[in-house]
């Protein structure tokens, strides 16, 4: 049976920062101009997931590769790092 | 933090590892600062690692306890089609004791740990769980040090080595290397499957402390730019699937569905079955060759590793050519420090020594291979697909005459693809190599 990809992040360690590391700039870019939304598929953790009217940001479950950051066809996502010592910690690597 | 250091170090990955180990060994004050909360959260790479680089930082890495997973004794090639798949493999006997160590696997989580411990142990002083957010800079623009997220965070040091691997916001926002584009990296996933020791002997056909790794390219990409890869650690596996992120982004392929649909292929399948998959993560690797890679060095400053794109996609080499970049940025500043002269004229040196080794002479060799997988889909795609039936038409007994089989397929090549694209690829890709 395939797994889902909420059942892989399962398998991580997070440490989670309170303030987001990541955050769309410009809701209505995501609405009203971007067509394609790719960020809803590329995104290894399926952080950015289409809700009613928006576009939702579960940043605790990033794997912080950075694709959203240069992905976003309008570059319409703050992107940082996790504090330091916090988000994903990996154990074999 | 008021104290000033010789040298700060962004990143405790093999490339900022090797610069400390030998800066440390020479007794300069150095300080690696690493935002993981040890040295290796954040890294991954397939998992393949090779002696002689790390050797020269630290010839006895063995004794020291290397974490190592398995010497590589094989390696496999695959070309794969949707249901089945062509395989070569070379093991050589000079890989088992003459040459043990010349590739060997391992967790980036433990190794980069150990690897900072004998830098720490040498004398460099490695602060994790710090993120480095911005760089000082004194009248003349030159670097002087480094602005981390602690309270009072700054830190001024006589020259900076960045070496903070290819996802770098910081080389971005100082323009030192503009951001990659899409097409310039291939963001990878990787699933490690853990699995008892003697079944991976057995289903590799290895002794303990042997394995194999298993490149592979075609279906597993689904047609995209790409690869993947089964590396052999000692009681898992490492599963990557990788492809350009301008072809997922365009192909709206979900990294994790292609990992799922690769793991049941069935060349992969018996390997990993019964296995318990542990851990799930995510990266970039850096496709963009020779042509991409950044002004290395400038007033206060160097880079290294993967931070200056130095990755050998063909090869699938990149932590080694970290670990000697980084000895090369140690050695320049060490002579940079011996002339007390940091600007990007005192740290030339680290340019020279790129330049006349295998990290440049390489990357040089290979700069046309990057834009080769780019313009030629049909390697991926078509190619694996059709050489799959042909091979599927010719092993099937089923009273057909083998000549009638023949021009089925090469008919079926033709509708496809014509002749001269077909020629061209292949010119395209031997240049691209030679």
């Amino acid at each position: 049976m395939k797994k889902k990809v909420e059942d892989k992040l399962f398998l991580d360690r997070f440490r989670v920062d309170e303030e987001p590391h990541l955050r769309i700039r410009d809701g209505s870019v995501c609405r009203d101009q971007c067509t394609d939304q790719p960020c809803l598929y590329f995104c290894p953790a399926n952080v950015y997931k289409m809700e009613k009217d928006h576009i939702s940001v579960t940043y605790e479950g990033c794997l912080e590769c950075g694709s959203c950051r240069i992905g976003c066809p309008y570059l319409n996502i703050e992107w940082r790092f996790p504090t330091g010592g916090y988000g994903i910690s990996h154990k074999f690597g | 933090m008021t104290e000033s250091f010789d040298v700060a170090i962004v990143g405790a990955g093999p490339a900022g590892i090797s610069a400390a180990c030998l800066l440390a060994k020479k007794g300069v004050k150095t300080v690696v600062f690493e935002r993981g909360e040890y040295p290796g959260a954040k890294n991954i790479s397939g998992g393949v690692l090779y002696g002689h680089d790390l050797a020269q930082n630290l010839p006895d890495f063995v004794s020291r306890n290397c974490p190592i997973e398995r010497n590589i004794v094989e390696s496999r090639l695959w070309y794969l089609a949707k249901e089945g798949g062509f395989s070569l493999s070379y093991r050589d006997r000079i890989f088992f004791q003459e040459k043990k160590y010349n590739a060997f696997t391992v967790g980036r989580a433990k190794f980069d740990r150990w690897y900072a411990e004998q830098a720490g142990k040498l004398g460099a002083l490695v602060v994790c769980g710090t993120v480095v957010v911005g760089l000082l800079r004194d009248g003349r623009n030159q670097v002087v040090g480094v602005q981390t997220d602690r309270p009072d965070g700054d830190l001024r040091a006589k020259v900076v080595l960045l070496a903070d691997g290819i996802n770098s916001p910081l080389a971005a926002q100082t323009g030192f290397r503009p951001e990659p584009k899409p097409s310039q990296v291939a963001l990878a996933v990787k699933e490690v499957i853990e699995l008892p020791e003697e079944q991976i002997q057995e289903r590799f056909n290895v002794d303990p402390g042997n394995g194999v790794t298993i490149e592979i390219l075609g279906a597993a990409t689904q047609g995209m730019n790409g690869v993947a890869v089964i590396y052999t650690n000692r009681k898992s596996l490492s599963l990557c699937v990788g492809a350009n992120l301008s072809d997922l982004t365009r192909r709206k392929i979900k990294p994790y569905e292609m990992m799922e649909d690769f793991k049941e292929h069935p060349a992969v399948a018996p390997l990993i079955q019964g296995g318990k998959p542990t851990e799930y993560m995510a990266h970039w690797l850096a496709e963009g060759g020779y042509d991409s890679i950044p002004r290395l060095c400038g007033g206060g400053f160097l880079i290294a590793g993967d931070s200056g794109m130095l990755f050998n996609a063909l090869h699938r080499e990149g932590s080694n050519l970290a670990m000697t970049s980084g000895r090369f940025a140690a050695e320049a500043i060490l002579e940079a420090l011996e002339k007390g002269d940091f600007s990007r004229k005192g740290l030339q040196g680290y340019l020279s020594r790129l330049q006349e080794s295998y990290v440049c002479q390489d990357l040089k060799k290979y700069r046309r291979f990057g834009s080769f997988m780019e313009n030629n889909p049909e390697v991926f795609a078509s190619l694996p697909e059709w050489a799959g039936q042909a091979a599927r038409e010719m092993l099937t007994v089923d009273g057909i005459p083998k000549k009638k089989k023949q021009r089925v397929i090469w008919d079926r090549l033709r509708r496809q693809i014509s002749l001269g694209r077909l020629l061209r690829i292949f010119w395209n890709g031997w240049r691209s190599v030679r």
